[in-house]
């Protein structure tokens, strides 16, 4: 009997790695297909010009004075997104954790709501909200800050509070958790060992955190690099990024090209943040 | 963690509450926004609306095209979840199993199309799709949307298993059932929660998409969210205020629905 149940065992374990095989051959060949091998495929189109071997498309890069407006204008965005969503988002997610259980449940519920909303609604609302006629100017000009409408929307503003909105939340939770994490009896100590607040926050809980805080900072920063939909819309045509470049490359102009070099550039670049948010972060970016 | 706030002086408690209050209005604003213009009675866009009425709603319900995209939208997220889930439970069984440094590389591999810009797999799929003849066809979309969907499913599976004891579905294989049924009857009831949360968010991924489905979900097989970015780009149409309000309710419907079996699901397991 138990030699027979050993034999099962031994089965058992042997089919264990066919049967791994077996289920990961679907899966792996659907992204294969669709996302490594076109790449590929792509990236060696970025150093060809019909059909020859060229640099050409990495060259009008450097020469061309638009691209370097556009990867401006790409990290500009990025920049100042993170450095938004960094300086509102610590302290919001700090006071998150000092609520009581309920209003904390609470406010996890409003950070959660947008993030369950589809960006299309949330893009065409801050479109209606910050618009020439919309309702901020609308508020502005009846309470007399203003006196004529400002220009929110159709700009490099109104994409920026765009893409704050987006990546707040996702900064925010990983984040919570993080804090949540942290040994409140640390702080305690701090306090009783003769610290004021503000030195058992920057001593003892600031570098507690740091590591949530840098990997979120690096993700957000990343996601930010290739946005397309926000400015697209609420920037109206005056914020092109990296993603709006390649979408005109490869819809207006039709050059492949041209659309694969910057996209095989987006990923150097994003491929190189994602390292550095590993080796400085650890496994929080996740 | 209570007691922490209790070192904090009454100043500065205000100073961050009231932050809060800023940063959450900010991020629930669009919300409040959206719901109410949509039964505005007016042709701009007023706010609050002064007259109300459901004129956009009968408008998005009279329109052919819309209905269409709506519908086809709902198709391709449903075949997107149907197709994401199965893969990426399988690939999340086999990546839990499989010896650490594979594993990792694997593991790295599905979630591949989280990490790249969309924008890349856009392009990547509108160029293999020409080739293939697949731009704008359903099959296309839906396999698309599948990878892009993939992520989710193999991240919240494998944190399923990762609290579950693997041991269990050993020994029902030592007493003999067949490795599928095993993970059928013995692993899958215990992970149930994390599955159902992966399709949850296969099916807003899909529902949600906008930049694939820009290149690739054209003609008769337009996605409701290709048939936004569009007008949106155009005019703002108060018309999707109510296509808005619909998909928020409709993610809300999702999350409870979620929320709700996963209530029943704790109570399976409890008894």
């Amino acid at each position: 009997m138990s030699l027979q149940l050993n034999a099962r065992l031994l089965t058992a374990l042997e089919t264990r790695g066919k049967a791994e095989l077996a289920l990961m051959v679907l899966p792996s060949l659907m992204i294969v297909a669709l996302v490594i091998a076109p790449a590929i495929w792509l990236g060696v189109l970025s150093f060809s010009v019909d059909g020859a071997p060229s640099l050409a498309h990495y060259q009008r890069m450097i020469d061309n004075s638009s691209y370097a407006a556009i990867f401006l204008t790409t990290f500009q965005l990025a920049g100042l997104v993170t450095v938004i969503t960094v300086v509102v988002g610590y302290p919001t997610t700090y006071a998150i954790t000092l609520l009581p259980p309920r209003l904390s449940a609470l406010a996890l519920a409003c950070v959660a709501i947008p993030f369950w909303t589809s960006l299309l609604v949330r893009t065409y609302a801050w479109m209606v909200i910050l618009q020439r006629n919309g309702i901020l100017n609308g508020w502005l000009l009846d309470a007399g800050l203003i006196e004529r409408p400002l220009r929110m929307s159709n700009s490099f503003f109104g994409t920026t509070v765009g893409m704050v909105h987006i990546m707040l939340p996702f900064f925010i939770f990983p984040l919570y958790a993080s804090m949540r994490s942290i040994d409140g009896n640390l702080t305690r100590a701090a306090h009783g060992l003769g610290a004021t607040p503000t030195r058992a926050f920057l001593d003892v809980f600031l570098p507690l955190s740091k590591q949530g805080l840098i990997a979120g900072a690096l993700l957000t920063f990343v996601l930010c690099l290739g946005f397309y939909v926000t400015p697209q819309l609420l920037g109206g045509g005056n914020v092109t990024t990296l993603s709006i470049k390649i979408q005109q490359n490869v819809i207006v102009y039709a050059d492949w090209g041209a659309a694969s070099a910057l996209a095989v550039v987006l990923v150097v670049i994003v491929g190189l943040m994602l390292l550095a948010s590993r080796l400085l972060g650890g496994r929080g970016a996740d | 963690m209570e007691s922490t706030n209790a070192y904090l002086s009454p100043w500065r408690r205000v100073w961050l509450y009231a932050l809060l209050v800023i940063v959450l209005f900010f991020l629930v604003a669009p919300v409040l926004v959206v719901v109410p213009m949509s039964f505005s009675a007016s042709n701009y866009l007023e706010f609050p609306p002064s007259e109300w009425s459901f004129r956009w709603y009968e408008t998005f319900f009279g329109s052919v095209e819309w209905l269409h995209a709506t519908r086809t939208s709902l198709t391709v997220a449903g075949l997107t979840t149907l197709l994401a889930t199965p893969l990426g439970v399988a690939a999340a069984a086999a990546l839990s199993r499989s010896r650490v440094t594979t594993a990792q590389i694997l593991k790295g591999v599905f979630l591949l199309p989280q990490v790249v810009p969309v924008i890349i797999l856009g392009i990547g799929v509108f160029f293999l799709y020409i080739r293939l003849g697949l731009v704008n066809s359903l099959p296309g979309i839906v396999l698309a949307h599948t990878a892009l969907a993939l992520p989710f499913v193999v991240v919240t599976t494998l944190s399923g298993l990762k609290s579950f004891d693997h041991n269990l579905e050993i020994a029902a294989q030592s007493l003999g059932a067949h490795p599928i049924r095993a993970f059928l009857g013995i692993t899958l009831p215990r992970i149930k929660l994390s599955v159902l949360a992966g399709a949850l968010f296969a099916f807003i991924t899909s529902l949600d998409e906008v930049v694939i489905s820009l290149f690739i979900a054209g003609g008769d097989n337009t996605l409701l969210t290709r048939k936004m970015f569009m007008s949106l780009r155009d005019q703002l149409d108060p018309t999707i205020a109510a296509v808005s309000s619909i998909l928020i309710v409709m993610s809300i419907v999702g999350v409870v629905i979620f929320m709700v079996a996963a209530g029943t699901g704790k109570g399976e397991r409890r008894s």
